[in-house]
């Protein structure tokens, strides 16, 4: 469904579920639930379009292609308290803190640039032809601390054929959403806003790369991105930019956030890298989050253990000078 | 203004007390007693450690110009024991990296000591605070006597080390540190503006 782009003033800008009855807009909801539970799964994705604000029940099948044991997945406590996430607050506590006011429904996005088919979808639309999947990956952040989650969502790739890219688009370009009255860190100029990342187009086709909607088999906290992100597990967590509004297949490579900020330091690959230490500090090691205070820290692995998957993507490039 | 007696038996004390709060506060969250330590112990424990060595060293600088700005003599005779305080919690904080954090890994923490600036700066502080420590005692300040009080102004540059070390590992926010070397500016700026005070008058009365 093509959706108008509101604006100010316009009818359109009431949201389907403020003018649905309450009442109908339940019964909806729970006959597909019903519809899901009799195994209707195949039909779309189990998108609970009233996931206020995070940890509404998900349906999904877990892929066991994408099943990290070892080490077990972090503790939902663990990834829902430490979070870089600057859009509310600097501190690592500060996302699960400071984000009760965010709305990550409804949400729509808009699709543009080198691709056929264009325009602004709701999200449950865009969500619907797929299936969501459980995919326990490793996380590795540039600050050389890492976990393990379990995400829900579905491979970005899919997501992206639906738009029919051309032959022009080399890349994909995300954009955040610029909400800076409940995204109170959108009110101080640590990064330029709203955040923006990007991938080159096969990076963004890699089975690897995910549009996550969901944690622990339940919608994203709004600290966590909600409703829509990006996980690119053998890249540093930063590219894995949250709460998602657009995405632009360009020709060119998009500026991304980090990079813009500190050039020296963040480069648009950001691929994990043991071999190549940030400027400041070594990547050779981290600290596995939820080791407790004794827990030494443990090696780096390159393209932090997706090698297999992903270093084709990369060969003849000079992974130093490409950082 | 409290005598001399007052200050030792109660003020002195109570403010030893007080600057055990933040390691008590630490140790309690590590026990989960009224808090905790959150996804990523080592960090907070580092982290805390390390601001609070910075701001006891920066405390140790304030104590003269807030004796000046309010006629409290008395202030400086906490000053030993602030400033030894910011070597303890420097100290606790570069033991919580060399021991939690590098897990005593030598090799790792020489090619960090040697390679990563921040680090190297951090190190140089700590390095440069311990003849601090080892000459604040009384046998020490008389042996020393002219020298005590040249040796003893590198607790500035020290600082400024400890700022910059704090500056350098932040990712983009670098608004504590910036309000941390503004107060290091401005307590320095204070003392060599009253040592250039009186030379400056003497300038005018010869003048005229």
């Amino acid at each position: 469904m093509l959706i108008r782009r509101p604006r100010p003033g316009d009818s359109a800008a009431i949201q389907p579920s403020q003018i649905t009855d309450e009442a109908v807009y339940l019964d909806r909801r729970r006959l597909l639930q019903a519809a899901l539970a009799a195994g209707v799964t195949g039909l779309g994705a189990s998108w609970p379009a009233d996931a206020t604000s995070g940890g509404a029940p998900l349906t999904f099948k877990p892929n066991p292609a994408y099943n990290v044991t070892d080490p077990p997945p972090n503790k939902y406590e663990d990834i829902t308290t430490y979070n870089n996430f600057y859009e509310f607050g600097i501190d690592k506590s500060a996302p699960a803190s400071n984000s009760e006011r965010f709305k990550p429904t409804p949400w729509s996005v808009t699709i543009s640039g080198e691709a056929e088919r264009t325009g602004k979808f709701w999200l449950e639309d865009i969500l619907k032809p797929h299936a969501l999947e459980e995919r326990v990956y490793r996380m590795r952040c540039v600050e050389a601390w890492s976990m393990v989650i379990p995400w829900v969502g579905v491979p970005l790739g899919d997501v992206l054929k639906q738009f029919k890219p051309t032959a022009k688009a080399k890349y994909v370009a995300f954009k955040t959403v610029m909400r800076p009255s409940e995204m109170p860190g959108q009110k101080i100029d640590v990064l330029e806003w709203p955040y923006v990342e990007g991938l080159r187009i096969d990076e963004a086709m890699n089975p690897l790369a995910l549009l996550a909607v969901g944690l622990y088999g339940k919608t994203l906290p709004n600290q966590n991105g909600a409703p829509l992100r990006l996980v690119t597990p053998w890249k540093y967590g930063f590219k894995g930019i949250k709460s998602i509004v657009e995405i632009r297949f360009t020709e060119r490579q998009p500026p991304t956030a980090w990079n813009i900020s500190a050039p020296n330091e963040y480069g648009f690959y950001a691929n994990v890298n043991p071999q190549v230490d940030h400027p400041r500090w070594s990547q050779a090691r981290e600290r596995r989050i939820g080791g407790g205070v004794f827990a030494a820290r443990v090696p780096t692995l390159m393209f932090n253990g997706y090698e297999k998957e992903v270093a084709s993507l990369y060969q003849g490039m000079d992974l130093a000078r490409n950082y | 203004m409290p005598s001399a007696v007052v200050v030792r038996r109660y003020i002195k004390p109570a403010v030893f007390l007080a600057c055990l709060l933040p390691l008590l506060l630490l140790t309690l969250h590590a026990f989960n007693i009224g808090g905790d330590l959150g996804a990523n112990p080592v960090e907070k424990i580092q982290d805390t450690l390390g601001q609070w060595g910075l701001r006891f060293l920066m405390i140790t600088l304030a104590v003269t110009p807030f004796r000046d700005w309010f006629d409290a003599p008395w202030l400086v005779m906490l000053r030993r024991m602030l400033g030894l305080y910011g070597f303890f919690y420097v100290l606790l904080h570069f033991l919580t990296w060399l021991i939690l954090d590098q897990g005593m890994d030598w090799q790792e923490v020489l090619v960090d000591v040697t390679r990563r600036p921040f680090i190297t700066i951090g190190f140089i502080a700590l390095l440069l605070l311990i003849p601090l420590a080892v000459t604040s005692t009384h046998g020490m300040m008389r042996r020393l006597g002219k020298r005590w009080k040249t040796l003893h102004r590198l607790v500035y540059p020290i600082t400024l080390l400890g700022v910059w070390h704090y500056w350098w590992q932040v990712k983009a926010d670098i608004r504590e540190p910036l309000l941390y070397l503004s107060i290091v500016v401005v307590l320095r700026a204070w003392r060599v503006w009253t040592a250039m005070r009186p030379r400056l008058a003497n300038r005018k009365t010869a003048a005229a």
